[in-house]
């Protein structure tokens, strides 16, 4: 009653409450959308798939750079596939960097020798032409497929580079296929700016090598890569020959921990936006009890009356916390639409990835009913302390 | 019919102001009828207003015996006083105490608010029904800014009502009003009494005094005089022979 009374006055109390839930809401929004779109990236390079590197050992107390490590061979990729039951495909990983020619056109890219699996493993697909077989594999075929990138800057528009024949570090390579577009990872490096070409091939006709930099393989699922890590830790170590008390020579890596790393991050963005975002409810929240106070002031003939005429010290008290509760809840049902809006036009005109979870809205409004009981708390019971004799002769 | 609405004995109230006590009420005993009209009067510093904070059960006495409807009051709780103050009695008060912003009809349903035994029906008829008594049953809906001092004095007579009081409670009801209205307002009471409600009236105008059934006269904590009046003056009498209203001329 009092609260229509007084529209101005009520709305400006809500306005401090309707920041604070709007603010917390599409901070929330914020800070879950970008967890989200980076588990989303993540799951998208496959999360089942694992990744084996040689570790930078410290032969002679001079540590060396990883990718110069020689210690992976094909040897260990036969061990992992015999000894894993959990490890579904393997596939090596030797690549170069270098400038790829096609007619008039240059284009620096690195030029990746795997096997036949690696698409699976990293859940890329062909989009035109077809993969290098096992045979190609044997044979270090000069045979590639492109991504979308290195086709963009090397060819003509509408000009198809299957049948074509590029040029990388003066050796040519028979195009055969191309691969589906699949746009910047979270990193933002350009996963379609690759070719793919034999690992035999890069191993023998560009860097001259016996070995093999990485392994990608990936577990029969995601809840198997676990033990998949482990299972290709134990053959990796039997294959390297290393005993008990020496460090692992090589380190393997799930997408599992990479999502949780990432997730930790963001978890910690979340937590910090909100942080920021709830001071604002705080302060909305003094607001309410300070206009609380003024109107238990002004009011106090009223709350007089109402005494006289055997209004009890609660009914007094849920009278103003009723009224506080409602102008906070009010507020919040304001402040979760507002910031839903928001969220939404930031996602619009900024392009920012947003998740609006039920929870943060179920979370906003009870911090509201907890705000308004909270402030509202003692300026009711101020009020209901009241000595009706005197409050009736307040003037 | 003649039972005792008030009975009050050897009655006492002491407040303590810094290290002073000071004695407002020093004995006092008397009994209200039921059907009475009684004027309680007194000079400022009387303890009249003190009375009135007991007989409405907004204070307790320090010492001394108030039965309102056969109920002590000394030994109730304040969730009993309100229940009590609820149930048994209308007040009326000086300034009003309307509801600012808020309908003649919503102003006088208050009462019933907190009694949670009446139905938002009940409660809503039972208001009509006490504005139609005070005659302002075209105003229900009026805010008191739209409603003229005698208007606004009816609306809170009708919330005083409106729970059925055993007994109406006034403080000095017609000192905001001007001698026209207070008449007609003393008319009201007047009726009201006539059909049987009690009726104790707090004021230090010899007028009204003149109008009721009783006076009591305090002074110093003391009853100095408890006067019968037999064939009390009508405010409707005074109203017809008021003087011509001299500004008109």
């Amino acid at each position: 009653m009092a609260m229509a009374r007084n529209k101005m006055r009520t709305i400006l109390t809500m306005l401090g409450i309707i920041i604070g839930v709007a603010s917390v809401i599409a901070m929330l929004a914020i800070g879950q959308g970008s967890k989200k779109s980076i588990q989303d990236q993540i799951s998208s390079m496959g999360t089942n798939m694992l990744m084996i590197r040689p570790n930078s050992d410290a032969p002679g107390g001079v540590r060396l750079d990883a990718s110069s490590m020689q210690n992976l061979t094909i040897k260990d990729l036969e061990a992992i596939q015999q000894q894993c039951p959990n490890v579904a495909l393997v596939s090596p990983l030797v690549s170069g960097r270098g400038q790829t020619i096609y007619a008039s056109k240059n284009w620096p890219t690195s030029i990746q020798g795997v096997g036949t699996n690696f698409l699976e493993i990293r859940k890329m697909s062909i989009k035109d032409g077809i993969m290098f077989s096992e045979q190609d594999v044997a044979t270090a075929a000069k045979v590639c497929v492109l991504g979308k990138t290195v086709i963009e800057n090397l060819f003509a528009d509408g000009d198809s580079p299957i049948g074509k024949t590029i040029r990388f570090k003066n050796i040519p390579f028979k195009v055969i296929g191309t691969l589906a577009e699949k746009g910047e990872n979270t990193f933002g490096q350009d996963q379609d700016d690759i070719i793919l070409t034999p690992y035999t091939t890069i191993q023998k006709r560009v860097l001259a090598i016996t070995y093999i930099q990485n392994i990608f393989a990936s577990a029969i699922d995601e809840k198997s890569s676990d033990i998949a890590l482990k299972e290709i830790t134990a053959a990796l170590r039997q294959s390297h020959k290393l005993k008990d008390s020496q460090e692992d020579d090589f380190s393997v890596r799930t997408q599992a921990e990479l999502i949780s790393t990432f997730s930790s991050i963001t978890q910690m963005l979340t937590i910090l936006l909100a942080a920021i975002a709830s001071i604002s409810l705080l302060v909305g929240g003094i607001g309410i009890m300070n206009i609380m106070f003024v109107s238990v002031t002004e009011r106090t003939r009223e709350i007089g009356l109402r005494m006289a005429i055997g209004g009890r010290e609660i009914d007094i008290m849920f009278q103003f916390l009723i009224e506080a509760v409602m102008i906070s809840i009010a507020g919040g049902i304001i402040g979760v639409a507002l910031g839903i809006t928001t969220s939404y036009a930031l996602a619009s005109i900024l392009g920012w990835p947003i998740t609006i979870t039920s929870l943060s809205i179920i979370l906003s409004f009870l911090v509201c009913f907890i705000t308004g009981v909270f402030f509202g708390w003692y300026p009711a019971r101020k009020a209901s302390y009241l000595d009706p004799i005197e409050a009736l002769r307040y003037e | 019919m003649e039972q005792a609405i008030i009975h009050i004995e050897n009655l006492k109230r002491n407040f303590t102001v810094g290290s002073e006590t000071v004695r407002a009420l020093k004995g006092v005993s008397f009994d209200v009828k039921e059907g009475e009209f009684l004027t309680i009067m007194g000079a400022s510093g009387s303890g009249k207003t003190t009375m009135l904070n007991i007989l409405g059960c907004l204070d307790r006495p320090t010492d001394g015996k108030y039965l309102l409807d056969n109920v002590s009051i000394a030994s109730l709780s304040k969730n009993e006083l309100a229940r009590l103050r609820n149930h048994k009695i209308g007040f009326v008060f000086q300034s009003f105490n309307l509801l600012p912003r808020t309908s003649a009809l919503e102003n006088v349903e208050l009462p019933l608010l907190y009694n949670s035994k009446i139905s938002s029906k009940e409660r809503k008829s039972r208001a009509i029904a006490a504005l139609e008594a005070v005659g302002l049953a075209d105003r229900m809906g009026h805010t008191p800014n739209q409603l003229s001092g005698g208007q606004q004095q009816r609306v809170a007579i009708a919330r005083a009502l409106v729970n059925d009081p055993v007994m109406l409670l006034a403080d000095e009801a017609t000192g905001n009003l001007d001698s026209k209205t207070s008449y007609e307002i003393l008319a009201l009471f007047q009726e009201l009494n006539q059909k049987g409600k009690t009726i104790v009236f707090v004021t230090h105008e010899p007028d009204i005094a003149s109008l009721s059934k009783r006076t009591i006269t305090l002074r110093d904590g003391h009853i100095i005089k408890d006067i019968i009046i037999d064939n009390p003056k009508s405010a409707k009498w005074y109203l017809e022979n008021l003087p011509v209203n001299d500004d008109e001329i």
